[in-house]
């Protein structure tokens, strides 16, 4: 029933599709294209929330591609993602609507195609039980999102972080081909339930191939180098569904991956060392980052990257504790890292909203032309506060649950594991701490410089509020923010379920460590009713009082002026110059000097240094390679068509050689 | 029969040596036609085994209708169109062009014997001969010049593929045939015209002086 329902779900985004590509008049266009995302949605979450009451069903039909076929299945792991997925693409849907109204003379039709071509494809990802279908399904995917990003084309940096996220969605799709062919060309089986490790092939290989290949989409270090130009560069509802749900799909299938290579338990220790190393460096690498750049979404989508980062972390954890053979351990990495892939979901998509509402509000992305927007914008400014302290990590709200559990893994495993898991432990509870720490910083800084203060520039001065649409979908997922973090046990509940079929041993009580989420969600009641009260207090002592606004104490200054206050720059300047061997941070400036100082000035800009210091030596070396072949292309014919017969007369030969 | 197809074989790699060495168009256009009447032939002594089923007749009919009598006539249009009697200063000359392909049969030869297996009982040297049809038509579109001849190296290759598929097989599917026979047929139509096209902008049809359109 379920896999019908999906397949429904599916069939209908597709025909909205192209229904949206056919309208030539953008409004309708624009309309059916929120629509049909949201009618989409609410069938796919129907037939998850079937398949997590009923168990696993599938469909299968024949397919004529070779060794494909039309299977899908919804187990407890598929269904979590359906359900992410689809709530993050109804509410990106519905705020789209209002966001692209303002895009005169844009192809409206064309985006919202692929917008619902990208929502059905990610559907398509994480139900495939085929491989040939998975994969046709990940290249959709990759594809209508790179068209997505590469919506505003006219912009020179747009088509260049177009092309980026292409090369590096498609050097991570060639390692998926790598393993899928690994996985099952020798028995010539792509079906999800009959792949199997075969004899003969290093399950170590597949699984690096799969940490690369799946670990380029969902932004793992080194291969994160395509988000911080990919989401500054979409629409702020497209770069919401990207970073929140669509680079989940590289943890979705890292975990389907795993679940071919034979029982948790048999896995060697050294893969959760993999996972666990890699994400405290993306999330430190990431966090780090987030804190030194200007542009608010390339924040945001640096903290996409902290947070794969720590979703890795718990992933990590759940394999050392697989591999120790401790499966409550495992159970509680594995169900943090998946509670995780649900609040980023939630958060960031309500953090790159809000931050498209300012976007919409100022018409600009520098942080530093900002301030004061809280008065102006009210309601986007609590919902972005809301989400930047879901963000960091602190409770009350929904960031707390996941990390906890994650915590509470590494600490369980100082003392429940043995060998050198107690310093795996030690590293992911030192790495988490760092990260939570500068994410504090770091989304202080970004909710402070842009909706505290005084207003920096001409267009912070006249910002205006969100329309009610957008306003609602923010209010929406603040209260998911909310929500999540006072009924924490039963979200982990649900990502129980999703668990169930990947940890080493079943029949897990985890009941105690809920009993303690219990707990941290009646602190968590107990603080919103504390700041409630206070704030219904502050109201009644204010009531019939006369309330006078004044400009700032200014020390005693005469003519103090707006830029006169702590900049994005300088106040994280001493995280980023601790940091300055990792950020590499370069610095033009002129000092003022002599009894009176004329102009001076100072600009900082921290580039990625895996894209400064890797790729682009990288690729420029491919093409100097490819430019020593250029003399092999002169455009004779006669010679193209002699390669061609040389080529051919030689594998003749060959071919004849090695058969006698 | 198999002497009439063996002879008819030895025919075929006559012309396939005279195209090597003629400079002038006209002969190597007659002498394609000449090719697609010795196909032809080659279908009805291959076929002449068993009973002659419709389909291979009218096949071969087509065969020679189409590559004997349409293609020159077009071509030769184009040649006159172009007012391109010869073909000068090819990039390898005539007496080694022909001594290339000696080498080149000599080759096929060698290539073909661990093939023979697969081919009809009756004419071992329907491989090789179809594969040096196939050389000679490459080697003409490498060297030489002209568009035009260029052209007929082509059609020269696309003989050879016709006679490895009568070597095959003798009753391959007739669409399949026809479909090819077409392909051929708007193919070298198409190429007429381009061919008739370069001459009135350029003024000549070297193909060697078409390079800046390369990258």
């Amino acid at each position: 029933m379920s896999p019908i329902l999906l397949s429904a779900a599916v069939c209908f985004l597709l025909a909205g599709a192209v229904l949206c590509a056919m309208l030539s008049r953008a409004k309708a266009a624009n309309a059916i294209g929120g629509i049909v995302a949201v009618v989409g949605a609410a069938v796919a979450i129907a037939s998850a929330v079937h398949a997590l009451q009923t168990g696993d069903e599938t469909l299968q039909l024949p397919w004529s591609v070779p060794f494909g076929s039309f299977h899908i299945s919804i187990d407890g792991l598929s269904a979590f993602f359906i359900l992410a997925i689809s709530a993050v693409c109804a509410l990106g849907g519905v705020y789209g609507v209002s966001y692209l109204r303002h895009y005169k003379g844009k192809n409206l039709g064309a985006s919202w195609f692929f917008f619902n071509l990208l929502f059905a494809s990610m559907l398509m990802v994480v139900t495939a039980w085929n491989a040939v279908l998975f994969l046709a399904a990940w290249e959709v995917m990759s594809l209508s999102s790179f068209f997505l990003v590469t919506f505003e084309h006219e912009r020179q940096e747009v088509r260049k972080a177009g092309w980026v996220y292409l090369i590096s969605a498609h050097v991570g799709m060639a390692c998926l081909l790598a393993m899928f062919i690994l996985l099952g060309g020798q028995n010539q089986v792509m079906d999800f339930d009959q792949l199997a490790l075969p004899p003969g092939v290093s399950a170590a290989a597949i699984f690096l191939l799969a940490v690369v290949g799946f670990g380029a989409k969902a932004g793992i270090c080194p291969m994160h180098v395509w988000l911080p130009d990919a989401h500054p560069a979409a629409p702020s509802h497209v770069s919401a569904v990207m970073s929140g749900v669509m680079i989940k799909t590289g943890i979705y299938g890292i975990l389907r991956t795993l679940t071919f290579l034979g029982s948790p338990a048999s896995w060697p220790g050294w893969w959760g060392w993999t996972l666990l190393v890699a994400g405290a460096i993306t999330g430190v690498v990431g966090i780090l980052f987030a804190l030194a750049q200007h542009d608010m979404k390339r924040v945001l989508a640096y903290s996409s990257i902290e947070n794969v980062g720590v979703i890795c972390l718990g992933l990590g954890l759940w394999m050392i504790g697989s591999a120790g053979g401790n499966t409550i351990i495992a159970a509680l990495g594995l169900i943090g890292a998946l509670l995780h892939v649900w609040n980023h979901a939630i958060f960031k998509s309500l953090m790159f909203l809000g931050a498209g509402a300012v976007v919409h509000a100022t018409g600009t992305r520098n942080i530093e032309q900002l301030g004061g927007l809280l008065k102006p914008m009210k309601h986007t400014g609590v919902a972005f506060a809301i989400g930047s302290i879901a963000i960091c990590g602190l409770p009350p709200f929904n960031g707390f649950v996941g990390e906890f559990l994650i915590y509470a893994s590494a600490f369980g495993g100082i003392v429940g594991l043995g060998g050198s898991a107690p310093i795996a432990c030690l590293l992911a509870i030192a790495a988490l701490a760092l990260i939570g720490g500068l994410a504090a910083v770091c989304f202080t800084r970004l909710f402070g410089i842009m909706f505290l203060g005084e207003p920096r520039s001409e267009v912070a001065r006249h910002a205006h509020e969100a329309g009610v649409s957008m306003r609602v979908v923010l209010w929406i997922l603040a209260g998911a923010c909310v929500l999540v973090g006072l009924v924490g046990p039963l979200v982990a509940g649900v990502a129980a379920l999703a668990a169930e079929d990947l940890l080493p041993s079943t029949g897990l009580d985890i009941g105690p460590s809920l009993g303690l989420l219990w707990r941290i969600s009646g602190a968590s009641a107990g603080l919103i009713v504390f700041a409630g009260a206070f704030w219904l207090l502050r109201r009644r002592l204010h009531a019939g009082r006369p309330i006078e606004k004044a400009g700032t104490w200014d020390c005693g200054y005469a003519e103090p002026t707006s830029r006169m206050q702590y900049t994005a720059s300088s106040f994280s300047w001493p995280v980023i110059d601790m940091f300055r061997h990792v950020l590499r941070p370069t610095l033009t400036r002129q000092l003022p000097s002599g009894p009176f100082p004329g102009r001076a000035h100072l600009t900082s800009r921290t580039h990625d240094i895996f894209m400064r210091f890797f790729y682009v030596p990288l690729f420029a070396m491919a093409q100097r390679l490819g430019q020593s072949l250029r003399w092999v292309q002169h455009g004779r014919n006669q010679v193209y068509v002699l390669y061609i017969a040389v080529t051919l007369l030689a594998l003749l030969l060959w071919k004849l050689g090695t058969e006698q | 029969m198999s002497i009439l197809t063996d002879l008819l074989m030895m025919l075929l790699v006559l012309t396939n040596l005279r195209m090597l060495a003629s400079s002038r168009v006209a002969v190597c256009i007659q002498n394609v036609a000449i090719q697609a009447v010795v196909l032809g032939a080659i279908t009805f002594s291959l076929s002449a085994h068993a009973a002659i089923a419709a389909g291979v007749i009218v096949v071969a009919i087509s065969t020679v209708a189409v590559k004997g009598l349409v293609l020159p006539w077009l071509l030769r249009r184009a040649m006159k169109g172009a007012g391109i009697g010869r073909e000068i200063e090819p990039f390898v000359g005539y007496a080694s062009s022909v001594l290339i392909g000696a080498v080149l049969l000599g080759l096929c030869f060698v290539i073909a014997r661990p093939l023979r297996d697969t081919s009809h009982a009756g004419a071992s040297m329907l491989i090789p001969v179809a594969m040096f049809t196939i050389l000679t038509g490459l080697f003409i579109i490498i060297s030489r010049r002209k568009a035009l001849t260029q052209v007929l190296g082509y059609l020269t290759m696309e003989n050879g593929v016709c006679v490895f598929g009568v070597s095959l097989a003798v009753e391959e599917p007739l669409l399949v045939e026809m479909g090819i026979l077409l392909d051929v047929l708007v193919g070298v139509f198409v190429m007429g015209i381009v061919i008739h096209q370069i001459n009135r902008e350029f003024d000549h049809i070297d193909t060697d002086r078409l390079s800046v359109l390369k990258d």
